[in-house]
């Protein structure tokens, strides 16, 4: 287990003060112009030597990713936009940052603006939030009136606004262009790549965005250095990440350990166990709504990491970690992730508006077996056709969970199926 | 996708009021000149907060405030779910009921809003005093079962619980918020296993010279390795 002094977000529970203060006292805005006068090139490269890989679901190298904005400022000015649209179901970490430790997050959007050379930064946070942008903007504001951004940001001469912007119920907006393109004022509807956001973004202009916790943790691995932060968890899955583990367990919970610490050791330590113990465990859904469930047999010793997780098929994703115990009905859990899928699909590109819905009414009748063995082939088939044939990867995240379900629990849909059959021939009779 | 349209019956008119006026003329000023439009989503919020809904009214005198044309403000409202399009209860209950939830009971909560005021997803009391309707993911899920009413969340929440938080709302009362049953935000119930240690205590931090000397080192001979002739 991850010791105390490891860990980032020392107040996740929110049991300290979440002002500036407080935060002050646990170690942030210390030396934040040191860092800044060590230059962007240093920054970036200390970023990726860390090796963190984004938070936000995807993974992909954050250092990488930053270095992509243009290296000279130009009359199209550079923006840092921050995802707080956290709404995957089963992940709710970024929720507990934004409210209980603002202040990492604020310092974190101007080290990486001041890196990628934008004097702006907006973040994006849901629209139901309402408390936790409420926190934010005293932060925020806590920040101008210290001086800490604003016209000089921490005394280093560089220009630097923050800005929150609330969301209004999309799921689809932490999409990164669909974000870009409700900021600007529009529905929540992805663009095509290419041109990448770092190319043309928000208003047109170079943009990165990046997740709520990618953001937060930069402060630390900046101060306590690249090699601390790889020195946790394994190569290529370095440092350390925040897991959410909530469904069938006794103590669900929220907790910052070592990534790839092993996912029967996160639910055990820490969650209290799989309710009726490990052995009354059905499946688990790794990293949120949008990866492919595992069955027991692969929980007992997979670890929690990008690579571990991608070798079965399945992904870290958010980390959000979704038990269900044998009392759970797995179809059903499947068809309920259908129904979101659908009803947040932003009805642009065909496969996805009309596939989710689609899935959703065969999910439905899967659940009480009333269909035939054929069609659980022409389900899985129908995943394939809507997997990467979209714009953004709604559709690819609606098409996993059942394929997932198909890959592991087939046997439990066939039986249904037969026993419907069944009931309805003894009726009959 | 969720096709949602606006309310038959509107009212006339609509006006921001001086409190929404100011807060709207803020909000504006966060956006580049000639990027009015993004305050479009901020506007809509405070239209809803004022007049408890979103009115055709509200979405033409947005359009006008923010130059923009009706049928793009047309297009958010009803694309973002957050914004009613029909007038809700005054204590509108939003019941989390995705896979977190539904695994922690969720249908339990749906049950007691039936049994204490009669309503099932998407009702309205006669009198207008609670609305119900089912929310995907509220993002809160290990609290689950979670319910959104009004700004704020309640959470962990149980057949018994909901049922008490109803009645005090039908008394008037502003119950308090967040876990029902008294543990701290998303840690885990009982005795704490992590974050036991005095926050304050200082990190071990690097020492920056030496981390810039290592860095032009290896800048420098990055450098000269480029320029080196091949062998």
């Amino acid at each position: 287990m991850l010791a105390d002094k490891d860990r980032i977000f020392t107040n996740l529970y929110g049991r300290h003060d979440w002002r500036l203060k407080g935060a002050r006292a646990r170690g942030d805005w210390d030396g934040t112009k040191e860092l800044m006068a060590m230059g962007q090139d240093w920054i970036i490269d200390e970023m990726k030597r860390s090796g963190l890989r984004g938070r936000g679901g995807a993974g992909f190298p954050t250092g990488l990713k930053w270095s992509f904005m243009p290296k000279q400022e130009s009359d199209r000015p550079h923006y840092l936009v921050v995802n707080a649209d956290e709404g995957e179901p089963g992940t709710c970490k970024d929720r507990d940052m934004l409210r209980f430790d603002p202040h990492k997050l604020i310092e974190g959007c101007l080290l990486a603006s001041f890196a990628m050379r934008a004097h702006a930064c907006y973040i994006y946070i849901r629209g139901e939030f309402y408390n936790e942008a409420s926190n934010l903007q005293v932060a925020i504001d806590e920040a101008y009136d210290a001086g800490l951004v604003g016209d000089n940001a921490c005394g280093s001469g560089w220009k630097f606004d923050i800005y929150l912007h609330r969301g209004a119920g999309a799921y689809i907006c932490g999409e990164e262009t669909a974000l870009i393109e409700s900021i600007e004022g529009k529905k929540g509807q992805p663009r095509l790549k290419p041109p990448f956001p770092a190319g043309v973004g928000l208003y047109g202009c170079p943009t990165t965005v990046n997740n709520v916790e990618s953001i937060a943790v930069a402060p630390t691995i900046l101060r306590r250095g690249a090699s601390w932060f790889a020195g946790i968890g394994r190569p290529n899955n370095t440092g350390t990440k925040v897991f959410c583990i909530s469904g069938n367990v006794n103590k669900p919970c929220n907790v910052e350990d070592a990534m790839g610490i092993p996912l029967k050791e996160l639910i055990e330590k820490h969650a209290g166990g799989v309710r009726g113990g490990w052995d009354n465990l059905q499946g688990i859904i790794p990293g949120g709504a949008s990866v492919p469930i595992l069955p027991k047999s692969i929980c007992d010793t997979v670890l929690m990491d990008f690579d571990s997780l991608r070798d079965v098929k399945s992904g870290l994703g958010t980390a959000a970690v979704m038990v269900m115990d044998k009392s759970a009905d797995v179809v059903a859990c499947i068809s309920r992730l259908s129904d979101f899928y659908k009803h947040e699909s932003c009805g642009q590109c065909t496969p996805c508006r009309e596939g989710c819905g689609w899935l959703a009414r065969v999910m439905r009748r899967m659940v009480k077996g009333d269909a035939t063995l054929a069609e659980i082939d022409t389900l899985e088939q129908v995943t394939y056709q809507i997997e990467g044939h979209t714009i953004c990867a709604l559709g690819d995240a609606a098409a996993w969970p059942v394929q997932g379900l198909i890959r592991h629990f087939r046997p439990e849909l066939e039986r249904r199926i037969r026993d419907y059959r069944d009931a309805k021939t003894r009726a009959a009779a | 996708m969720s096709a949602r349209d606006l309310a038959k019956e509107q009212p006339a008119s609509f006006a921001f009021n001086a409190e929404y006026l100011a807060l709207a003329k803020k909000v504006i000023a966060k956006y580049p000149a000639g990027r009015q439009a993004s305050a479009v989503i901020p506007l809509l919020d405070y239209a809803q907060r004022q007049e408890g809904w979103v009115t055709r009214p509200a979405i033409e005198a947005i359009g006008a405030m923010l130059d923009m044309a009706a049928i793009r403000v047309l297009e958010v409202a009803t694309f973002y779910t957050m914004f009613n399009l029909s007038p809700v209860g005054k204590t509108h209950i939003q019941v989390c009921t995705s896979l977190s939830c539904a695994l922690r009971g969720s249908g339990e909560v749906m049950k007691a809003c039936k049994d204490k005021l009669g309503l099932g997803a998407g009702d309205i009391t006669p009198d207008k005093a609670f609305s119900l309707i089912e929310v995907e993911c509220a993002g809160a899920c290990v609290n689950a079962p979670v319910a959104q009413i009004g700004d704020d969340y309640f959470e962990d929440l149980d057949y018994a619980s909901t049922a008490k938080l109803i009645d005090a709302f039908k008394r008037g009362e502003k119950p308090k918020h967040g876990s029902m049953i008294g543990r701290d935000a998303s840690a885990p119930a009982g005795e704490a296993i992590t974050l036991t240690e005095d926050p304050t205590k200082p990190i071990p931090k690097q020492d920056l010279a030496a981390a810039k000397a290592a860095f032009e080192k290896a800048k420098a001979e990055a450098a000269a390795k480029a320029a080196a002739p091949k062998a």
